[in-house]
């Protein structure tokens, strides 16, 4: 891989992988069983210079933004290398955020270029917020005939001639990623090419690429981990990344055989999906059948207890690996959400699950295990260059997690109560719970701040889902995590809970009750409350008329059980 | 070609039989995330379903936003 120490950003990286790596394969794209793209670096370099010359001569300058919103594609890839030559601020916007919440993210970060797929563009086009659009628009896959209102065909928009390499320090702003909360408060997370530069450095530590290995890039590119391992890891490593169009199961299994992928990253929920099918097949297994499958599986597990031995599980459970395509060698998951039992499960077939734990605000990754031996009960440990502290530890030892890294971000866009309030004297709050145990591997136990992470690897603020009740016929009202309200050691039983202060004599009749029902349908499945709670009280508030979330917070978790909830 | 209302009647009853429940229990405006307790990859899993059975390709992107089996129906008959 490149020596990352000697670059100063991520384009100057990225201009040096393209032209070290020029023959081998860099991207795949597949939509179903039909191969759509495949690149080497240097058809890649010739695609994507023509764009950065034609944003050098829209004038996108130094330091200036361009927001990219497209789902896992090349094009995606190629856009923000483009922009990164140009020594451009890079903004990846979350594709599945509404036409509204995307329009507003634009007009927050002063984007000067959106590049957006033409089927999110036609939504944002009938949206009344399009009018506050700024930046200059790059449509991608328009149809010829489409009306593109002021927006630019994508496929078009490119100069002849060579654009000329902008730059920029270590210390200079690489990307813009919204940590979420598009409601009152967006949480731009600010960061460096410096975090960037040193995250790669330190999770290719342990985790190396090389070419030849192809990584199939299923989480959002616009999220920090597949920006990372799926773009800028792979890239300073010469290695693939395989695309897919389409994430129905079915063509994600396809594509791990066809493509014969050895490294993927996966939100809990996928993984728990593939755990659910093979159990499934395993139980259909004829008496005879299930036991030799049990007795490999027992040996396997006990010839890589110490750490993983890939060729030999390969030979002792083929029809498994083949299955993954046979030279699966690791896959990622984030999160405390991981059961271990899932873990568990495909490290005993010879599949590691690297499980690790990181935020927005801190680059990508803080900790991971790495495999030496495998654990399925923790987030494994700090990586080079990561300082982990247990703040204000209990008697179990468990505390607020903080972070000192050279990956945490510089601070949250136009923010600086927030920044101050997140980042203490160098140390990066994470409002995680963990505590270390005897060996250095950390393990979390619930969460300090008022928010939840879904299956599905989705941050909720429930501040920014407060938007969706408004004019409900109440007094007031208020959204809290169950787990804000009352603090468990657990990440399970996460539940959005909406606190409802009625009208005096008001009752909580079956047409209110039917009316919160209804607003909370229109929200994405991963953003609903589950349950209510009427509360007896004006809520505290500030001076400028704000809830005091924290203060209500208190005070409805003393005075009320979690069984106090009804559900909705 | 069939109708919009043919189209929303076969979702409904081919969603009753992948997700194993009774046809009558399901009804066009119904959230299916919630009427059964669907997470995103099951409703994608039907998606295939629904494609080979229409006869159709549709892009993942066209679920994106759907929670109900009206829209759904809306967005196969355009394809239609």
């Amino acid at each position: 891989m490149l020596n990352l120490d000697q670059y100063s950003c991520l384009g100057e990286a990225l201009r040096d992988a393209v032209d070290r790596w020029g023959d081998e394969t860099c991207l795949i794209e597949s939509d179903r069983d039909r191969e759509r793209t495949r690149l080497t670096y240097s058809d890649f370099k010739e695609l994507a210079l023509p764009l950065a010359r034609a944003l050098e001569d829209a004038e996108l300058h130094a330091g200036e933004r361009a927001a990219i919103i497209m789902s896992n594609q090349s094009k995606w890839l190629i856009s923000a290398y483009a922009i990164f030559y140009c020594g451009a601020v890079l903004v990846p916007l979350d594709y599945k955020l509404t036409a509204a919440e995307q329009l507003q993210l634009l007009a927050h970060c002063k984007a000067k270029f959106a590049i957006v797929e033409y089927y999110l563009w036609r939504t944002m086009m009938q949206s009344p917020d399009l009018k506050n659009l700024k930046a200059l628009v790059l449509v991608t896959e328009a149809p010829l005939s489409a009306d593109l209102a002021n927006g630019f065909r994508w496929e078009d928009f490119r100069r002849k001639g060579d654009p000329v390499f902008v730059p920029r320090k270590r210390e200079d702003v690489a990307c813009i990623v919204y940590s979420s909360g598009t409601g009152g408060r967006p949480k731009g997370c600010v960061l460096m090419h410096e975090n960037y530069l040193e995250q790669c450095k330190s999770l290719t530590t342990w985790y190396p690429f090389w070419p030849g290995v192809r990584y199939l890039s299923i989480l959002p590119t616009n999220h920090a981990i597949d920006f990372m391992v799926g773009f800028i890891g792979p890239f300073v490593c010469g290695a693939c990344v395989v695309h897919l169009r389409t994430l129905r199961p079915e063509f994600v299994r396809d594509a791990f055989v066809r493509y014969k992928i050895t490294h993927v990253s996966l939100v809990p929920m996928v993984l728990k999906n593939l755990e659910r099918g093979l159990r499934a097949k395993f139980e259909a297994l004829s008496g005879i059948k299930r036991f030799v499958l049990d007795y490999f599986i027992a040996l396997n597990k006990s010839f890589t207890r110490a750490r993983p031995n890939p060729k030999l599980s390969r030979r002792l459970l083929p029809q498994i690996h083949k299955a993954f395509g046979g030279e699966l060698a690791a896959m990622f998951t984030g999160g405390a959400f991981m059961e271990p039992s899932t873990l568990e499960f495909f490290y005993e077939l010879g599949i590691p699950v690297a499980n690790g734990y990181g935020l927005t605000e801190a680059g990508t990754v803080l900790t991971v295990n790495d495999l030496k031996p495998f654990r399925a009960d923790t987030v494994g440990k700090p990586l080079p260059g990561v300082e982990l502290r247990i703040l204000n530890p209990d008697s179990e030892g468990i505390g607020e997690v903080a972070a000192h890294s050279k990956t945490v971000m510089s601070h949250y866009l136009d923010d600086p109560e927030l920044t101050a309030e997140t980042i203490v004297d160098g140390w990066l709050l994470t409002g995680d719970l963990g505590r270390f145990d005897g060996k250095g591997h950390l393990q979390l136990f619930g969460r300090k701040k008022n928010m939840i992470v879904t299956e599905g690897g989705k941050n909720i603020y429930p501040e920014d889902i407060e938007t969706a009740f408004e004019g409900v016929p109440v007094k007031e009202y208020c959204i809290f995590a169950a787990n804000y309200l009352w603090p468990e050691k657990t990440l399970g039983r996460e539940m959005l809970v909406i606190a409802l202060r009625l009208e005096e004599g008001q009752e909580f009749a079956s047409a209110l009750k039917d009316e919160i029902v209804s607003r909370n349908r229109r929200l994405p499945d991963f953003k609903r409350v589950g349950g209510y709670l009427v509360w007896e009280k004006d809520f505290p508030r500030t001076a400028s008329m704000k809830i005091r979330r924290a203060v209500l917070a208190e005070e409805i978790g003393k005075s009320r059980e979690r069984t106090a909830v009804s559900e909705l | 070609m069939r109708s919009s209302n043919q189209t929303l009647e076969e979702i409904l009853t081919l969603a009753a039989a992948h997700f194993k429940v009774a046809r009558e229990k399901l009804a066009p405006d119904d959230d299916f995330f919630r009427t059964l307790g669907l997470n995103s990859l099951q409703t994608l899993e039907l998606l295939t379903r629904l494609e080979h059975h229409f006869r159709i390709e549709l892009p993942d992107y066209e679920l994106q936003g759907v929670s109900d089996f009206r829209t759904l129906a809306e967005r196969i008959q355009a394809r239609l």
